[in-house]
């Protein structure tokens, strides 16, 4: 494997060159979104400027070509996290959130009848948690969860007896609070011992570790492009043919039927029939770039490099801050991802991502889309840096001198 | 650029260190009022007393940022004995306060340099900072929006609870 060489990187990234309150940027909110490199950019450029037509039934060059590249991106995006058959097992959609809603409202309605179990965890995100919420409401299946220890990592002592009858698991891979990764082989393969399928919630491990679902051993990965140095507005779900096939349609429109008639409709066969209308493509064309950027890199360089940044973080943050910063989450080691959840002793988040600003250093404050975790921790928010490919030394150094202002200023 | 000095002044600071009238009044027979800020988890709790057109009494609970805190604070000391028709001026001149920038928000916030200059020009309709003594110390919080419904979260539960009141009698 080789090394990742980050300041050759950065000079791919435009939004990196750019100043604020007089200071060069320093972005440390990748869990929220990433930046794009050019390549990405230009690559939705060309598209724009060369071929932009709608997908599917268009039979002049440029909408030939269209689809060419949106099916492409499909089979690119699909290989990147190791889908045995991506022209079948990947839907685009718009976001994680909707792919997550995807697995609710189609395979969700279809197979969960009242009293049915779905085992999720306390850490979820809002959108591995609300769409099953949602559910719960409809038809009263039963939700469950796993809880966590202190380090932040799943307890999974009791985990056969807690998937005794449940139909569903839904779990993040990679926390987006705590940073935790979560052991997906070994919870699936509990799982499907126990008769259960596994909806995994890969919008923060796709972009930072290496993700093949064939080792998972999961049933469903929900991601979003942007997370992943790819543009807005694209995710997607990927999923074992068989269960796709298996399941009714999400949202009805063009593009997603065989036939219609005045009194019925025919759906298409996945993944068109879970795409209905006209479908994010230049987003598509943007992230096929990005995947192939993040190949070129290198997955195992990418998640090399970030955890040697987080386990300097944590070690730093612990030398010069003592014990006036405490960071949620495992310590730095194979399980841990580059999210870094910071409380400060009588700063708020919201007041410590205020001064943080001044030094140009983009953190977030906030419950991060994870309610029931922000009780659990007894917090009502933090302040939430994380890394990317892109941060270096440099980068956690400003943070933490920022930090150490705050504190002054409000000691 | 708004300095930071601007946003943290000493008096916030130190009614963030320091609350003034914390806590809740039984209630009933007070009113309780709840007030959430969803952006940052910032949650107030105030309850208050009207006795003959009087605000009695009032107590601040909850937990937030230094803005949310020390402006429930500081509005606790300003209305608190007052009577209510002086309170509602106040809320209405504080929130004028708070919303004086708002006009010149979208240029300021859109600056696509990020080089500061906050085309701040057009000044409407001056605050009468006079009568607002201490909490003059907020107005900084306007040049820096996202904080805005940090600083009115107390006022605004103040305000429904003041309209709770009136409809109870
Ligand atoms: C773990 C996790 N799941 C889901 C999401 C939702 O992603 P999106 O908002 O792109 O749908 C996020 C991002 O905020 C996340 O961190």
């Amino acid at each position: 494997m080789s090394r990742l060489d980050v300041e050759t990187i950065r000079k791919d990234f435009p939004l990196l060159a750019r100043s604020v309150h007089g200071k060069p940027l320093v972005y440390l909110d990748s869990a929220a979104t990433a930046l794009q490199p050019r390549s990405v950019l230009a690559a939705m450029d060309r598209y724009y400027e060369m071929t932009h037509a709608n997908v599917h039934r268009g039979v002049y060059a440029t909408a030939e070509e269209a689809t060419r590249l949106y099916e492409a991106a499909r089979v690119a995006v699909g290989r990147f996290v190791g889908a045995p058959d991506p022209e079948r097992e990947v839907v685009f959609t718009k976001n994680a959130t909707e792919a997550l809603n995807l697995v609710a409202q189609s395979w969700g309605r279809r197979n969960l009848a009242p009293g049915d179990r779905v085992l999720l965890t306390e850490t979820e995100h809002h959108a591995n948690l609300v769409p099953w919420l949602m559910l719960a409401e409809e038809r009263g299946i039963v939700l469950e969860y796993l809880t966590i220890d202190g380090d932040g990592r799943l307890d999974l002592s009791d985990l056969d007896r807690k998937l005794d009858g449940v139909k569903l698991v839904g779990v993040a891979a990679m926390s987006n609070v705590l940073g935790t990764i979560n052991p997906l082989a070994r919870i699936a393969e509990a799982a499907h011992a126990a008769g259960a399928l596994v909806v995994a919630d890969g919008a923060q491990s796709v972009p930072h570790l290496p993700v093949d679902v064939k080792a998972l051993g999961v049933d469903f990965l929900a991601f979003s492009g942007h997370k992943m140095l790819g543009p807005t507005g694209i995710g997607a779900l990927w999923a074992r043919a068989a269960l796709l096939e298996a399941m009714p349609p999400f949202l009805g429109g063009g593009g997603m039927i065989l036939d219609v008639r005045l009194d019925r409709f025919l759906p298409a066969e996945p993944p068109q029939r879970f795409e209905a209308g006209t479908p994010p493509i230049a987003e598509a064309v943007g992230l096929s770039a990005a995947v192939e950027y993040l190949q070129g890199v290198g997955m195992d360089a990418v998640r090399a490099h970030e955890l040697e940044l987080t386990a300097y973080a944590l070690a730093a943050i612990d030398e010069r801050l003592g014990d006036t910063c405490r960071v949620f989450g495992p310590p730095a080691g194979p399980d841990r991802g580059g999210v870094l959840s910071l409380d400060v002793q009588g700063v708020h988040p919201h007041d410590l991502a205020q001064v943080l600003d001044q030094f140009a250093v983009c953190v977030r404050p906030g419950h991060h889309c994870a309610k029931p975790l922000m009780r659990k921790l007894g917090v009502t928010a933090t302040a939430r840096a994380s890394v990317g490919l892109y941060n270096d030394e440099h980068d956690v150094d400003v943070l933490i001198e920022g930090i150490a202002e705050a504190s002054r200023l409000f000691a | 650029m708004p300095d930071l000095e601007d946003l943290y002044r000493e008096i916030i600071l130190d009614h963030y260190r320091s609350p003034r009238n914390r806590g809740e009044l039984a209630s009933p027979p007070a009113h309780r009022i709840e007030g959430f800020n969803p952006l940052c988890g910032d949650e107030v709790v105030v309850t208050l007393e009207v006795e003959d057109d009087r605000l009695a009494d009032i107590k601040i609970a909850g937990a937030g940022c230094s803005i949310s805190q020390s402006s429930a604070s500081l509005m606790s000391a300003a209305v608190k004995g007052k009577d209510l028709d002086a309170v509602r001026r106040l809320i209405r001149t504080f929130k004028s306060m708070m919303s004086v920038h708002e006009a010149t928000l979208g240029s300021d916030g859109a600056s696509g340099d990020g080089s500061g200059a906050d085309g701040e020009g057009a000044e409407p309709e001056p605050v009468d900072l006079q009568k607002l003594g201490e909490l003059a110390a907020l107005q900084g919080v306007v040049k820096f929006p996202v904080r805005i419904k940090c600083a009115t979260l107390s006022w605004n539960a103040l305000s429904q609870g003041l309209d709770e009141a009136a409809a109870a009698r």
